[in-house]
């Protein structure tokens, strides 16, 4: 035996650090319109091949092509821009007002708008996202007020949640969005057993979980597809594959396994990958889950395969451990851009509208943040009183709860 | 009136609920078909349905967290971790998520939940089936901790933290499952069915979270247990002639701290008694309570009598366990001041 070679630990490596030319000839993108559209009542067993490919519609010459496209207006289409350009000057903006301390923390969505601004236009009144901290798309395109949002970023005295969280970390039941929660994974299960709770009361209405590359690593997850596979639950569980955990690269928490779609074939669950900068593939491939889920063929696992240009948050510079060009040399280029020359093709849009809705919604966004900022910032103006830090805690505020209110003064 | 066990009154209380509210679901490992471990949900499936009372995979994380989405849309669901010590896994959906949903939502989501869990030793179950880890509840900002002593009070607050809109531990004293346990591991135990708190009223009936009750009212010494220890304390009391006042504090939060103030400031000694390991358990909060509000009354130390700070062996169970003697003798330094 003590002839055998030692051991050694395999710690996966990404492809390029900083300063080495940026790479990505692992990731293979098939052709747009390639990969086939099944039926949603489909065996999960015929279709595990669409665990390992990407689900596009865009092509390189902006055109929608293949048995995904076809089922968005040119109207559709254009309020979807709206939306992604939205997402992106508030980013902007609020990152802004962070460097400015105005609030403590912020996480933009660079790259990946369309994952979360799509998604959102494929579910129905009544649906329940269980998001992470990168789906704020999932507001903005249910219309919530950008106002609002601005007022939980700056925990001021409008703030929705009372000051009680950290920035971005939003809360609005009515546009079914709920709480989130600043532990990763959690929420996965949780979508699972709200799916549960529909299909126990014979609802119509479905959930959507959430959740990083990263974080699929978690037990949350893998409870998750185990719940959502034994029950059929009328879930879909989304991971958004960014690429990058903070600094860790996703090799870490995939493994050996070849793709993060492909963690669902084992629970028998049909497992799509899809082309996350492509607001057209994500919203075909959205609906056809989310049908599935509400005529009762239970789960689906997707994976939206993005790039997270940005940091991950404002605490955090990317320089240290990835190519500051590898966004450029992302494979699948960006959302915004990409819906852009895809509607300038259909003939709808143009550079000269592109420029000036980007000055309109600036506008829009502007005039929301001076509203918010009236309301008072982190540091300045209005604030949630210290009153309310002890409320909530329960319905009824206990006795021992009061007493320590009562030394505080308040 | 009907006399049953703890683990029937338990049940009898989750079958009221079921009836009377159609958004109360129950599951777990082994909880449906076969109608748990220890029985508690024996004929709940049969009577209410697959999908109000069904087993799931061995996952309390996943059970918790499913749990959790339940409350969320709207259910009330009643789920059982076979053993209390098997809640380590489900410990970040409770602290993190259940206890803080109506908090960090602002009201927008609330988690009305009970999470049933068998507690305590006393079954030559070692350390995996013998913990207390109520101390790790009462910690947690935005929980209810509640542990019932006897049939009637286990039905009643079982009902009370189902109804309850947040989200509550129900801590249950298996060793109590059968009869009231005193400690006493080397006599026969008193059935519930010769016991007068084995009376279980029928139908719906609510004991309040956050109510203590004097089991044995005294003069000497007040002492402070719950669950299994009650019984062991009022043995303690029986044997050594001790005239203490015996509280069951049934819920650990929200606390009766009228009642524990109440009764010390008449008798001005103090014993806690829990099974628990000592360091950080809930003794010592108790202790602190004790002390802040009724110091100019301490006519002694205050006194606790707990497990000790070990895992929780299986050969030398009566060895850890805090029984009659070592209360009794307790009780006794307390009285005569030699501590």
């Amino acid at each position: 035996m003590n002839d055998q070679p030692p051991l050694s630990l395999h710690v996966p490596e990404p492809a390029v650090r900083p300063g080495g030319k940026p790479d990505f000839s692992s990731v293979k993108i098939p052709n747009a319109g390639s990969v086939p559209r099944p039926e949603i009542d489909v065996d999960p067993e015929s279709i595990r091949d669409l665990a390992f490919s990407i689900i596009r519609v865009l092509n390189r010459d902006g055109e929608a092509v293949g048995p995904w496209a076809g089922l968005l207006s040119d109207e559709a289409l254009l309020e979807g821009l709206r939306h992604m350009m939205t997402l992106r000057t508030f980013d902007a903006r609020m990152l802004m007002a962070q460097r400015q301390g105005k609030t403590s923390f912020y996480m933009q969505h660079m790259g990946e708008e369309a994952v979360s601004c799509a998604f959102r236009k494929a579910l129905e009144p009544g649906d329940m996202n269980f998001p992470t901290y990168r789906q704020a798309g999932l507001l903005i395109a249910a219309g919530y007020s950008l106002v609002d949002m601005m007022n939980e970023i700056f925990s001021n005295e409008r703030d929705p949640l009372k000051g009680r969280q950290m920035p971005v970390l939003y809360s609005s039941k009515a546009l079914g969005f709920f709480t989130i929660s600043g532990n990763l994974a959690t929420q996965f299960i949780q979508a699972v057993g709200w799916a549960m709770a529909s299909a126990i009361k014979r609802d119509t209405r479905i959930a959507a979980g959430w959740i990083g590359d990263g974080a699929t690593a978690e037990s949350d997850f893998h409870a998750a597809l185990v719940f959502a596979s034994t029950y059929k639950a009328p879930v879909v569980l989304n991971i958004v594959n960014n690429q990058w955990a903070i600094s860790t690269f996703q090799g870490i928490a995939r493994g050996g396994s070849g793709t993060f779609a492909a963690r669902g074939l084992g629970f028998g669950i049909p497992a799509l990958r899809v082309d996350g900068n492509d607001y057209l593939a994500v919203y075909a491939v959205a609906r056809w889950a989310i049908e599935r889920a509400r005529r009762n063929f239970g789960p689906t696992l997707v994976e939206y395969v993005t790039y997270r240009v940005g940091a991950h948050s404002t605490s955090d510079d990317p320089a240290a451990y990835r190519p500051k060009t590898e966004s450029d040399a992302w494979p699948l280029g960006d959302p915004v851009i990409r819906l852009k020359n895809h509607l300038i093709r259909r003939g709808v849009w143009s550079e000269a509208r592109h420029k000036q809705a980007e000055a309109e919604i600036l506008d829009g966004v502007v005039t929301a943040q001076k509203e918010a900022e009236g309301h008072g910032t982190l540091h300045a103006g209005g604030k949630p009183s210290v009153r309310d830090m002890f409320e909530g805690v329960y319905a009824e505020m206990p006795p021992h709860l009061r007493r320590q209110r009562q030394q505080a003064g308040v | 009136m009907p006399r049953k066990t703890m683990v029937e009154a338990i049940r009898d209380g989750m079958d009221v609920m079921m009836e009377r509210d159609d958004n109360v679901v129950i599951f777990g490992e082994d909880v449906g078909y076969f109608g748990g471990v220890f029985r508690a949900t024996q004929g709940l499936q049969a009577k209410y349905g697959k999908s109000r009372c069904f087993d799931t995979p061995i996952s309390e994380l996943g059970i918790v967290g499913a749990a959790i989405g339940m409350a969320a849309y709207g259910l009330r669901p009643c789920v059982e971790v076979q053993f209390a010590d098997y809640m380590y896994p489900a410990y970040d959906q409770i602290v993190s998520e259940a206890a803080r949903l109506r908090y960090r939502s602002n009201g927008d989501f609330t988690c009305p939940l009970v999470v049933r869990m068998p507690t305590g030793g006393g079954i030559s179950g070692g350390q995996t089936h013998s913990q207390s880890p109520e101390a790790l509840f009462t910690h947690v900002s935005g929980l209810k901790t509640v542990v019932p002593s006897n049939p009637k009070d286990a039905k009643g607050l079982l009902i009370a933290s189902i109804e309850d809109p947040d989200p509550v531990i129900f801590l249950e004293p298996k060793r109590l499952y059968n009869g009231p346990f005193d400690g006493h591991h080397d006599r026969p135990i008193t059935p519930w069915s010769k016991h007068e708190l084995g009376e279980v009223p029928e139908g719906h009936y609510r004991v309040p979270l956050g109510q203590a009750v004097i089991r044995r009212e005294g003069a000497a010494l007040t002492v402070l247990a719950y669950g299994t220890m009650v019984y062991v304390a009022m043995a303690a009391a029986a044997e050594t002639g001790v005239d203490a006042e015996i509280i069951d504090l049934r819920s650990l939060l929200p606390l009766d701290l009228e009642a524990i103030v109440a009764s010390v400031r008449k008798t001005g000694r103090c014993v806690i008694v829990h099974e628990a390991t000592l360091t950080s358990g809930f003794g010592a909060e108790l202790s602190a309570l004790v002390q802040e509000n009724c110091f100019f009354e301490l006519e002694a130390p205050v006194r606790r009598v707990t497990g000790w700070d070990t895992p929780y062996p299986h050969a030398q169970e009566w060895d850890y366990f805090p029984g009659p003697e070592r209360v009794g003798r307790a009780f006794l330094e307390v009285v005569s001041g030699d501590q």
